[in-house]
């Protein structure tokens, strides 16, 4: 993969353990330079990857990633590390499939092991409405080539024997959307993955470097931003850094940052919070989900139960957990599962999503030449990470939107052509 | 929690009532563009610092109001009811 890394091996790991050397830093921290052909803000996985698919795939190299904070900080070390393609619009199945093959082979790719573990998805259905819209979304994925389908009660409990498939539950199991090809990655790896690789190819990642202004010519707002401007470069608390392009990576601070650039964006910010379980022995084969029950539940190769819930109702910038949060993940919970009664929650944590109104991102060019978005990933943001990447590398690369990802540009706003995907993401992870 | 102020039902718990987000200026449907319409539509400041927003006191009197919160902080400060 690199063009001068240092190549992990089974053969190294042997040595290393015999001889109990040290292994060298992942990634360098280099000084900062004057200018740059592209500067990336947001430190995370979409940010990374951008860098890295740029330097591979389209050889620009002198490229900066810089971050407020560390590497991987924020959604991407706060999400539930869920991956799947089901989604309910042609547009998105697309895009978060081309995701799902990415990360197939991004093991290989990245020579660093992210654990992929291609386990199962169910998305269960509570309701007969819900059971209408996983009948829609398997027919729309079967047109796709993607392996979806709609189970009965019986079979969810041959796929997930811990759930409670009764008819005299308070909400019970009528069915649910399998989808086999889904499954969860170890999120910091594939962080550490991206910057190890980014770093090998010569991009620079400043970390605690935080944006205070985007600077502009030529547009018709205050300092030259807004529509018809043109970036210049970014102003940051460890000075100032010219460059053409500026690509918005962030996500929870999307707006913030957005505005330095006078495009202002269809974005609230909701915090989500998300609880994991002390180990246990491993018993629950696949994801589960729930839309109506407001949860997701996987669990991880330590035998964690990871749990995650829908967005807070109020829009905040504070990441605080609720009581209201566990007393309620604890009742849903044991509603799908009785057995774990006894289980007790490890810690509680929660993250920033940008929310937009019909639940898909906000990706691409915009109204200022040069300022690019890859913004509005609201509970999606992970399972997106190398195909955004991907696609706005092409997009910066070319000057063009790449094909997947020109339904999800900030002109559908003004257009009036939304992508309504919240059948398919409002809940489900 | 968070505690708002209902003007009619006094301090409630934010899950009782509802959030309706940042109040913004609604343009004539009848002279608006389609543009102006949209961005009135879809476009928020969303700003991380004191806001002005619409809440529904939805288990309650069932009234709209307007508050003032710090999205950063989550305090809030009580305007005239409307």
């Amino acid at each position: 993969m690199a063009k001068h890394g240092y190549t992990y091996s089974a053969g190294k790991l042997v040595k290393h353990g015999l001889t109990r050397g040290d292994w060298p830093r992942m990634w360098s921290r280099p000084e900062a330079r004057s200018s740059y052909d592209v500067v990336i803000i947001g430190g995370g996985l979409h940010g990374l990857a951008t860098a890295y698919y740029l330097a591979k795939e389209h050889g620009i190299t002198n490229v900066a990633v810089v971050d407020k904070g560390y590497l991987g900080g924020g959604g991407s070390g706060r999400n539930t590390a869920i991956v799947r393609s089901n989604y309910l619009t042609p547009e998105g199945v697309a895009f978060y499939d081309r995701s799902l093959s990415l990360y197939n082979s991004m093991a290989q790719d990245l020579n660093l092991n992210v654990m992929f573990s291609r386990r199962g998805h169910l998305t269960l259905a509570h309701t007969d409405s819900a059971l209408r819209t996983m009948h829609w979304r398997a027919e729309v994925n079967k047109l796709q080539g993607i392996d979806s389908s709609v189970i009965d009660p019986q079979e969810v409990k041959k796929q997930a024997p811990s759930l409670d498939v009764s008819s005299d539950t308070r909400y019970p199991i009528l069915g649910a959307l399998h989808h086999p090809p889904g499954g969860i990655v170890r999120h910091d790896a594939v962080v550490w993955g991206y910057a190890r690789a980014a770093d090998h190819l010569g991009v620079h990642m400043l970390q605690e470097t935080e944006v205070t202004d985007i600077l502009c010519e030529g547009g018709e707002g205050p300092d030259g931003k807004g529509t018809g401007g043109r970036v210049t470069g970014v102003r940051t608390n460890r000075g100032d850094i010219s460059t053409p392009a500026v690509v918005n990576c962030t996500a929870g601070w999307a707006s913030l940052i957005s505005n330095m650039a006078g495009v202002p964006l269809p974005i609230t910010t909701h915090p989500l919070q998300a609880a994991v379980t002390e180990p246990c022995k491993v018993f629950l084969p696949t994801v589960v989900v729930s839309g109506s029950l407001h949860v997701y539940v996987s669990q991880t190769d330590r035998g964690e139960l990871v749990f995650g819930a829908s967005v807070d109702p109020v829009g905040t910038y504070r990441v605080n957990g609720t009581l209201e949060f566990t007393e309620e993940l604890a009742a849903h919970v044991l509603e799908l599962m009785p057995g774990i009664s006894k289980m007790r929650l490890l810690r509680q944590w929660s993250g920033l999503c940008d929310m937009t109104p019909d639940y898909s991102p906000v990706m691409g060019t915009t109204q200022v030449d040069g300022y690019f978005v890859d913004v509005g990933w609201g509970t999606y943001g992970f399972k997106a990470g190398p195909v955004a990447g991907e696609t706005m590398a092409e997009t910066i690369a070319t000057g063009r939107d790449a094909d997947l990802i020109a339904p999800f540009t900030i002109s559908r706003f003004t257009e009036g052509d939304l992508v309504g995907e919240k059948g398919a993401a409002a809940v489900g992870h | 929690m968070i505690v708002v102020n209902c003007p009619n039902c006094g301090p409630r718990n934010s899950s009782d009532l509802r959030p309706c987000g940042e109040v913004t200026t609604r343009p004539d449907p009848a002279t608006a563009s389609l543009s102006e319409w949209r961005t009135y539509l879809y476009l928020r400041e969303n700003p991380a610092g004191w806001v002005t927003e619409t809440w529904y006191c939805r288990s309650g009197c069932r009234r709209y109001f307007t508050i003032e919160r710090n999205t950063a902080t989550n305090e809030i400060r009580d305007t005239e009811a409307s």
